[in-house]
């Protein structure tokens, strides 16, 4: 049933869509950790249009399949703009601006969960506004924050593959090119299989180091 | 000092506060009590403005309070709170500085010389590199009280400051406290502890209801209350 000996000089070439996935990955989580931040704090400051746009644009983009949103950036976007987007970047925005839409779930749920009385020291004390957020209830919230952003991360690297359908050369892409030049779809789909699975591994590993560590400057 | 004219406040149709005036001189000594859920902690907290009041006026050494300058009055408005609610991810000598450095624009130099000082004052200087949660509660309500005195307050304001400490911890933040008013601090204490407002306060107010119902010197009011409502309170604590 399974004949590896085919596919095994198509390895490094599948190995090769890691550094693609991390791209994609790593960018959009940057985007999705500044949007984040913006749409936490317009949904917790005290104007009003902003919290609205903060809360409809969370709901849009938790509302619709993420392949669709993909897709609108890829394939339909260029009908607005008059050119054309590459796989790369338009899977680093959708996955970015999506993300941006759960990561500002998180960051609401962290600053909320700080002890009010926090803030209403930093009143007390005339600290205005944007420090009492810098220095006093941001650091506090980074300790409810991190592990769910860890997670948002991990679901984002496996989520990723779906770049496949704008023909991003990711992991998943590439062991689909493979199974259709050698006529064997098991393998490769395996060998992506393993690969996704260890890096999840790996980053659940480094979520918890990180955690550790935080825990231990309590 | 303080000013308060016909101060009303409502959460919803829940009206907290319904017309209080009354005015502190500087270094008095206040004392408010009286039932809970009479307001106390509203009508301190709408002098600061951490509760924004429905109507009436409060002018802080002459200045009346708004919107705009809340957070120029606020520098002069120590608060102590209940909770402590001292900064948990910063050194005691770290929430000291804090607001002096970074309200004031004080120099890290003199913010840690004046911080140290207050913290010897307090007892704690040997406790400025912990974090809050190795100290017991007693000693977060001095570092509490030594944090809001290290912005130079014209008034401090005290939220029932030991309700939430161990019996044998309230006599140390007491101490502090009535040596602070020994210094002539301008201080409104809403307090349960009657011995403590009798000794050391200059004046009373008795909050029921959402009105000050009795505004008298400590002898006059635990000795000779004018209200029924004050006698029946005084019989139930006393
Ligand atoms: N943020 C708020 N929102 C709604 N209602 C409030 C709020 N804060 C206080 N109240 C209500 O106002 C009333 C007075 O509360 P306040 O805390 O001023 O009383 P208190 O005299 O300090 O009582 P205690 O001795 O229990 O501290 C209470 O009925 C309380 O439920
Ligand atoms: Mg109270």
């Amino acid at each position: 049933m399974f004949d590896f000996s085919k596919v095994i000089p198509s390895i490094p070439y599948i190995l090769e869509g890691i550094g693609i996935t991390l791209q994609i990955v790593i960018f959009a989580t940057i985007i999705g950790l500044v949007l984040g931040i913006l749409l936490a704090l317009c949904k917790i400051g005290s104007i009003k249009p902003l919290k609205w746009f903060a809360e409809f644009y969370t709901s849009i983009f938790r509302g619709t399949p993420l392949v669709l949103q993909l897709m609108l950036i890829y394939y339909a976007m260029p009908q607005i703009l008059g050119f054309n987007i590459e796989p790369m970047p338009a899977a680093i925005i959708a996955f970015g601006l999506n993300s941006g839409a759960y990561i500002s779930e998180i960051i609401r749920a962290g600053i909320n969960a700080v002890d009010k009385g926090q803030q209403e020291a930093a009143k007390a004390l005339g600290v205005p506004y944007s420090k009492m957020m810098k220095d006093i209830i941001l650091p506090q919230a980074m300790k409810n924050i991190l592990p769910s952003l860890m997670n948002e991360f991990i679901t984002l690297n496996k989520e990723s593959a779906i770049v496949t359908v704008i023909g991003a050369l990711d992991i998943m892409r590439r062991a689909y090119v493979v199974g259709g030049d050698t006529f064997r779809y098991l393998e490769p789909l395996l060998i992506a299989g393993i690969i996704y699975y260890i890096m999840t591994l790996v980053l659940t590993f480094l979520g918890k180091m990180i955690e550790k560590r935080m825990r231990r400057s309590d | 000092m303080i000013k308060i004219e016909n101060l009303k406040k409502s959460f919803g149709k829940n009206e907290v506060l319904k017309g209080i005036s009354t005015e502190i001189k500087e270094k008095e000594v206040i004392a408010v009590i009286g039932p809970s859920g009479s307001g106390k902690s509203t009508f301190l907290r709408c002098i600061n403005r951490l509760e924004e009041p429905t109507s009436g006026k409060i002018t802080v050494g002459g200045t009346l309070i708004t919107d705009k300058n809340v957070l120029k009055v606020r520098e002069n408005l120590g608060m102590v709170f209940q909770n402590f609610n001292l900064f948990p991810h910063k050194t005691v000598l770290e929430n000291l500085i804090y607001a002096p450095m970074n309200v004031k624009g004080v120099s890290k130099n003199k913010a840690i010389e004046k911080a140290e000082d207050l913290l010897r004052q307090v007892g704690l200087f040997e406790k400025r590199n912990e974090y809050p949660n190795r100290l017991s509660g007693g000693q977060k309500q001095r570092v509490a009280i030594a944090r809001a005195l290290a912005m130079n307050p014209t008034v401090m304001l005290f939220d029932e400051p030991t309700s939430a400490l161990d019996p044998e911890m309230v006599k140390e933040v007491l101490n502090v406290m009535k040596s602070l008013a020994e210094s002539g601090m301008t201080m409104i204490i809403v307090t349960h502890e009657m011995g403590f407002a009798r000794e050391v306060a200059d004046r009373v107010l008795f909050l029921e209801g959402g009105y000050l119902v009795e505004d008298a010197a400590p002898e006059v009011f635990f000795n000779s209350p004018k209200s029924d409502r004050a006698r029946a309170f005084l019989d139930k604590v006393l």
